[in-house]
């Protein structure tokens, strides 16, 4: 399909267009907006919500809006959320028991029909963040019931990147910031003196019924041409970039390092990392009863690997020093995913980087591992 | 009563299981049978563990050590809340159950071998499938070597039963850390019992449960009398909240125990319990 279609292109009223006809749809539309000086993903009812003129200063533990005068809709890069809030929320129902007078027990799966969500303007990084987390929970023997039912019944419109924020490394992860498969619709945004406007592809069928609804022309050289240029540059433009090597290998090879130290030394394992990662999915059991004791219910919310809780075991937690939480967080990210899930568990979004309070910067301590591993095989060898 | 028709993800939500026989082994540890009330989960291989909950408490991993039939046999520590609150439930009451979660112990793997069956406290419960098993076709397995170590002689699990193993034509051998007034038996780490199991290391399969230190220290030994590493199988304990796969708690490294465990060779497992805190 992604080719198959020839591309169209909407101006801003086709982008308030495609709003109302997925709300017309019985969709909730989630989408970027300007609240609380962040742009956040939360429920848009009009194309006036979106952040046209908002752009954001990052680095690491740092995040700030800025305004851009081209008055670009997606010239942001990832906020402080991302999809998982919609789609592996912080709290879900799993199940609820009940206990008969005759001291029968009845389990029964919890069947809140999931809400039917579209998706406006995930980014490169994320559509990938989401196929490694439909891998994660719904790719094994057991699919995860609450996650399947709000992915499945999802409507993606991914916006390619054309602005880099300087936490970025999509690239040296491969996963921007151009988009290929995965989406309904994809849209590059292009501003020039021809006009503010989007192109737009289509990737499924459902993407060309809800495109046929909105006032759209075929997409003309000039913004075909523009649309990719501005994404081929923002390939040059990445703020950072992971070691050029096989970072799995990297992480299994230096799981006794020194630098796990320093980072150690540095990390306050609050777990906020973890918390604004696209594919961080860990979560924890929680039984509720109500107060005649006869009616149970099982829900799970999301957990961090940096709480000491995470590992107990009777003697006491496994992962006790920050060091080894860290090493943890760190080498599933980009190692043990691979051999659990058959792909990195990072995308290079750097929203661990922008909301860690200390600044600490997963591609810098990639690179300091890199240095040290490449130090002690030099010392090796001579 | 849920009609055996209606159909229940076994994964993800607890089937009721009525509990049909409540024995106490030692004084924090108790047996518990349990058979479905309604539909069955899927059979059970020995090694392999269900989430086994208590009402309005909540749900743990607990290996099976007996399967029979549509029967489920568990024996449980009481540790903490769910464990105490297991250890407390009564004949006719009624638990949830899911699974079968995890590897098993590949028993067959050991055709024509000598059987090793190495058990530190609680580890017991779920070698004993094992130990039956082997029993039940001496043609097919060459001697059977059950070690047992316990910290005190009240915690020595289904005594009874081990004294039929023996006479059955298995040799049991086992050890106290801490001997009572009435113990004649061996005192010292069960690594202690190598010296006099009868098994020839290039033609032994070895299946190890314990406290992790007593794993290690028993694979070490294993290993240095000659046994290949692969030969080797234990069964580790992680944090595990969902046994799906899906709560990311038992992580050893590439390794999720719930999936890719509980029990796992020692060639896989030694590099990642050679890395502390991994
Ligand atoms: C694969 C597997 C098989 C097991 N088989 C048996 C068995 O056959 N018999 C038996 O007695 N025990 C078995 N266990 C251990 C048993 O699951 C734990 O003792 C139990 O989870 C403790 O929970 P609790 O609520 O009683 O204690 P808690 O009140 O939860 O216990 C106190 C502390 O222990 C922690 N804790 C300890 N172990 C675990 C665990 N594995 N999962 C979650 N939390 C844990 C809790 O987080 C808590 O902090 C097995 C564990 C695993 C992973
Ligand atoms: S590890 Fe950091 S950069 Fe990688 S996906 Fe998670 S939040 Fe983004
Ligand atoms: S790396 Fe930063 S965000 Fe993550 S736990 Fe440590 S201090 Fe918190």
């Amino acid at each position: 399909m992604p080719d198959g279609t020839p591309h169209s292109v909407i101006d801003k009223d086709g982008l308030d267009a495609l709003i109302s006809v997925l709300t017309g749809h019985g969709r909730t539309v989630i989408g970027p907006t300007v609240r609380d000086g962040a742009i956040v993903l939360a429920e848009v009812c009009g194309g006036d919500e979106l952040p046209y003129g908002w752009g954001v200063e990052l680095e690491a533990g740092h995040y700030r809006l800025k305004r851009r005068e081209d008055g670009a809709a997606f010239a942001h890069s990832a906020g402080p959320q991302s999809w998982k809030t919609f789609l592996h929320p912080q709290r879900v129902r799993e199940w609820s028991a009940e206990r008969r007078a005759d001291g029968e027990l009845v389990m029964a799966e919890d069947d809140t029909p999931p809400p039917s969500y579209a998706f406006l303007g995930v980014r490169p990084c994320d559509l990938r963040a989401i196929a490694v987390q439909d891998r994660v929970l719904t790719g094994g023997p057991y699919a995860d019931r609450a996650y399947r039912g709000r992915r499945e019944g999802a409507f993606l419109v991914a916006v390619e990147c054309t602005e880099p924020g300087a936490t970025c490394f999509c690239v040296s992860m491969g996963t921007g910031p151009a988009v290929d498969d995965g989406y309904d619709l994809a849209l590059t945004e292009v501003i020039d003196d021809q006009g503010h406007r989007f192109l737009v592809r289509v990737g499924s069928a459902e993407g060309e019924a809800v495109l046929a609804e909105l006032p759209c022309r075929f997409a003309d050289a000039a913004t075909e041409t523009a649309a990719r240029e501005r994404v081929a540059e923002a390939v040059g433009r990445m703020g950072r970039t992971m070691p050029p090597v096989d970072l799995q290998v990297l992480m299994r090879e230096t799981l006794q390092a020194e630098r796990w130290n320093d980072v150690a030394a540095r990390c306050l394992t609050c777990g906020n990392c973890t918390m604004v990662c696209p594919t961080c999915f860990c979560t924890t059991a929680e039984e509720v009863t109500d107060l005649t004791g006869d009616h149970a219910e099982r829900w799970r919310r999301w957990e961090s690997c940096f709480d000491l809780e995470f590992t107990h075991l009777q003697g006491g937690p496994v992962r006790a020093s920050s060091r080894s939480r860290y090493r943890q967080w760190c080498t599933h990210k980009l190692g043990t995913w691979y051999d659990q899930f058959g792909s990195s568990g990072c995308v290079g979004c750097g929203r661990c980087i922008v909301w860690c309070p200390v600044g600490i910067d997963i591609v810098e301590e990639a690179h300091a591992l890199n240095d040290e591993r490449a130090a002690a095989s030099e010392q090796a060898a001579s | 009563m849920i009609a055996p028709e209606v159909q229940v993800c076994p994964a993800g939500v607890p089937l009721p299981y009525r509990v049909v026989g409540h024995a106490i082994e030692a004084p924090d540890v108790a047996t518990i049978a349990l058979e479905p009330v309604g539909t069955a989960l899927p059979p059970f291989a020995p090694g392999q563990f269900a989430m086994v909950y208590a009402f309005g408490v909540g749900d743990i991993p607990v290996s099976v050590c007996g399967i029979e039939g549509r029967r489920l046999t568990h024996t449980i520590r009481t540790v903490g809340a769910i464990s105490g609150a297991l250890h407390q439930v009564r004949t006719d009451e009624m638990v949830g159950v899911r699974g079968p979660f995890g590897t098993g112990w590949e028993l067959p793997a050991a055709t024509g071998q000598d059987v090793l069956v190495v058990a530190g406290g609680i580890g017991m419960a779920p070698l004993r499938p094992v130990v039956l098993a082997a029993l039940a076709a001496p043609e097919r397995y060459r001697r059977l070597n059950v070690l047992i170590g316990a910290r005190t002689p009240r915690d020595l699990l289904y005594t009874q039963e081990t004294a039929n193993w023996q006479a059955a034509g298995a040799q049991v051998l086992v050890t106290v850390d801490r001997p009572d007034a009435e113990w004649t038996g061996d005192v010292g780490v069960v690594t202690t019992l190598l010296e006099r199991a009868a098994f020839d290391p290039h033609e032994t399969a070895a299946f190890v449960c314990g406290p992790e230190v007593m794993i290690r220290a028993t694979a070490r030994d294993l290993v240095h009398r000659g046994l290949a590493p692969d030969r080797i199988r234990v069964s580790l304990e992680r944090t595990m909240h969902c046994g799906t796969g899906h709560c990311g708690h038992c992580q050893l490294g590439p390794l999720l125990l719930c999936r890719d465990g509980p029990v796992v060779d020692w060639f896989r497992a030694q590099p990642l319990l050679g890395v502390r805190e991994l």
